[in-house]
């Protein structure tokens, strides 16, 4: 089959590649029909993630249809239409018992500290990942959800992780009616959070990125103001300005490890990777926050230390709230959104690209061109 | 003065005003639908909800290759993933890695980053043996600047990675230099010496 490999930092390509064997009775073979890349793939192709294996394929959002099954499977039969939520989990650990999907237990021998991920490197379980023809999908009878008839490819392709991460993320904020909610990145998971949050009765809602484009597609689709910190020399003094000098009740960092905008944090955390991630956003959210309020985080970062304002987060009595999302918990909640025209994911596809040029689509995302928001590959 | 404007916000108990929820209904589609802390799904955080799972333990995945894992697992995982196993420098630096250091230490994550560059540097040279060298034009997707109108996105803009672009070939060209510097070196040292005998 041909898959998208990794090659080393800012390189990959499309190669030939077994189609995976069904290696465990629970099993599933998923023959990939719709593939996204996420930002989070970014710090994959970047090389700032600790054990990312030459060869390897990534792709932790992706839809398909059941090719094969193995012999303990119920739920599933080949012919379904499936959407995969990125997580990979067992569903009987102590953790998936308690609704911790993200967290399972059962299923990553390189980490307890993080659970398994599709294509999301060996720190992640060393699951090949759904840029692909092919996926092997462990637990099929867990994570895997046959898609709603009515639900078209592209809507169902962006629950399996940036529509369901981005609601989790305006989530974990504890949003209450009249809240002001601050959300750092105007990427989908940002875009996403920013539309959530009014779900959930905010006031109002201030989206923060440096791309004009991204800030464009915050006020027209998630009904946000905005604010380009490029042109501040202080986002955080300009966030308390427009807050009366309180500062958010609610701050969501949906930018994760590759923030901009701090020269040294760049240089330590993004080209040097001498930090589990860049905290600008982090570091912004923690100061711009209101005293008492809560800054959610759904950013990813890697397992290495990052210079965090911590004295700040504990002065302040702030509380810290993250996760990876769970997704499947999400999905019926979001399915009646999408179904009562609340919002529609497939709004914030901006770029489609066959396999074969997975390589341009990578440097296309990564580098920010042609007003790129979220790329689609297609097998 | 309205009393509105009479507010003296953080330093009196004054919060600051936000739109009304009749005018955010109005305005936004599904504003409130979620006020509700219980149509909120992954609330409370922790709480049973089926799975589909029929098994309390799942089936252990066969073991065909020796599997590196995390010494704070207290067995290997009965489910794993088995793409690019270990292999030549990088493998043995990345298994001590797992076998010697927790992930609670620097030195388990320092290490399997420099196995990451290691593998690089292997995977190089193995594809220029195996006669199919890498193409850096095509595995840089660099050719999509011309297709996507690269010099569009960066022109007139304050993006802050166009600011510190002059830095990218250093960062990624430093070892090239060292490398470079240190063959001069060698090389001046060899003659020095050739010249003397
Ligand atoms: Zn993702
Ligand atoms: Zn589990």
């Amino acid at each position: 089959m041909r898959a998208m490999t990794y090659r080393g930092p800012y390189r990959v390509q499309v190669e030939n590649k077994d189609v995976p064997a069904i290696e465990h009775p629970n099993d599933a073979i998923i023959r990939v029909t719709l593939a996204a890349i996420c930002g989070s793939d970014l710090h994959l192709y970047h090389g700032m993630m600790p054990d990312t294996r030459v060869g390897t394929t990534f792709g932790h959002e992706f839809i398909g249809v059941v090719e094969q099954v193995g012999s303990s499977v119920q739920n599933l039969s080949p012919g379904d239409r499936v959407m995969v939520p990125f997580n990979v989990y067992c569903g009987s650990c102590y953790f998936c018992s308690r609704g911790l999907f993200s967290n399972c237990h059962n299923v990553n021998p390189n980490a307890t500290a993080v659970g398994g991920i599709y294509g999301y490197s060996h720190t992640c379980g060393g699951y090949d990942g759904g840029q692909a023809e092919f996926v092997r999908v462990p637990f099929a009878d867990v994570g895997p959800s046959v898609i709603p008839d009515w639900m078209g490819d592209e809507d169902a392709l962006m629950c399996t992780d940036a529509l369901a991460t981005g609601y989790f993320g305006a989530q974990l904020g504890e949003i209450v009616e009249g809240d002001t909610v601050v959300v750092f990145g105007a990427g989908p998971v940002g875009l996403y959070a920013a539309k959530s949050a009014w779900f959930m009765g905010a006031g109002r809602v201030i989206v923060v990125d440096q791309l004009e484009y991204r800030l464009e597609k915050a006020r027209s689709f998630a009904h946000a103001e905005t604010v380009n910190f490029t042109e501040f020399d202080d986002v955080v003094v300009h966030l308390k300005r427009t807050t009366d000098g309180l500062g958010a009740d609610v701050v969501i960092d949906a930018v994760g490890a590759e923030a901009d905008g701090n020269f040294i944090q760049h240089v330590t955390a993004t080209k040097l990777k001498l930090q589990g991630g860049s905290p600008v956003a982090l570091n912004w959210a923690i100061d711009g926050v209101r005293k008492g309020g809560t800054v959610s985080v759904v950013g990813a970062y890697g397992p290495i230390f990052s210079a965090v304002k911590f004295g700040d987060a504990l002065n302040k009595g702030l509380t810290l709230r993250m996760n990876q999302a769970p997704v499947k918990r999400q999905w019926p909640r979001l399915f009646e959104h999408i179904r009562n025209g609340h919002l529609t994911p497939s709004d914030i596809v901006t770029h489609r690209f066959p396999l074969e040029d997975v390589a341009e689509a990578y440097h296309v995302f990564s580098a920010k061109l042609d007003g790129c928001i979220k790329p689609v590959i297609v097998p | 003065m309205s009393p509105a404007d009479d507010r003296i916000p953080v330093y009196t108990s004054a919060a600051p005003p936000t739109s009304s929820p009749d005018e955010l209904r109005a305005r936004i589609p599904g504003w409130g639908v979620d006020l509700d802390l219980a149509d909120r799904p992954s609330h409370p955080k922790e709480q049973f909800i089926p799975t589909g799972a029929h098994w309390d333990f799942p089936e252990r995945q066969s073991e065909d290759r020796p599997r590196e894992r995390s010494i704070e697992h207290q067995m290997l995982t009965p489910v794993f993933g088995t793409t690019a196993p270990l292999h030549g420098l990088s493998g043995v630096i990345r298994r001590f890695a797992y076998a010697r250091f927790s992930e609670a230490r620097a030195a388990h994550w320092l290490l399997l980053m420099a196995g990451d560059r290691v593998e690089v540097v292997e995977s190089r040279v193995q594809s220029l043996a195996a006669g199919r060298p890498d193409n850096p034009i095509i595995e840089t997707g660099v050719k999509a600047e011309a297709a996507h109108d690269g010099y569009a996105a960066r022109r007139d803009s304050n993006r802050s990675d166009v600011r510190h672009q002059w830095l990218d070939p250093i960062i990624v060209g430093w070892p090239w230099l060292v490398a470079g510097g240190i063959g001069v070196i060698a090389l001046r040292a060899l003659r020095l010496r050739r010249r003397r005998s």
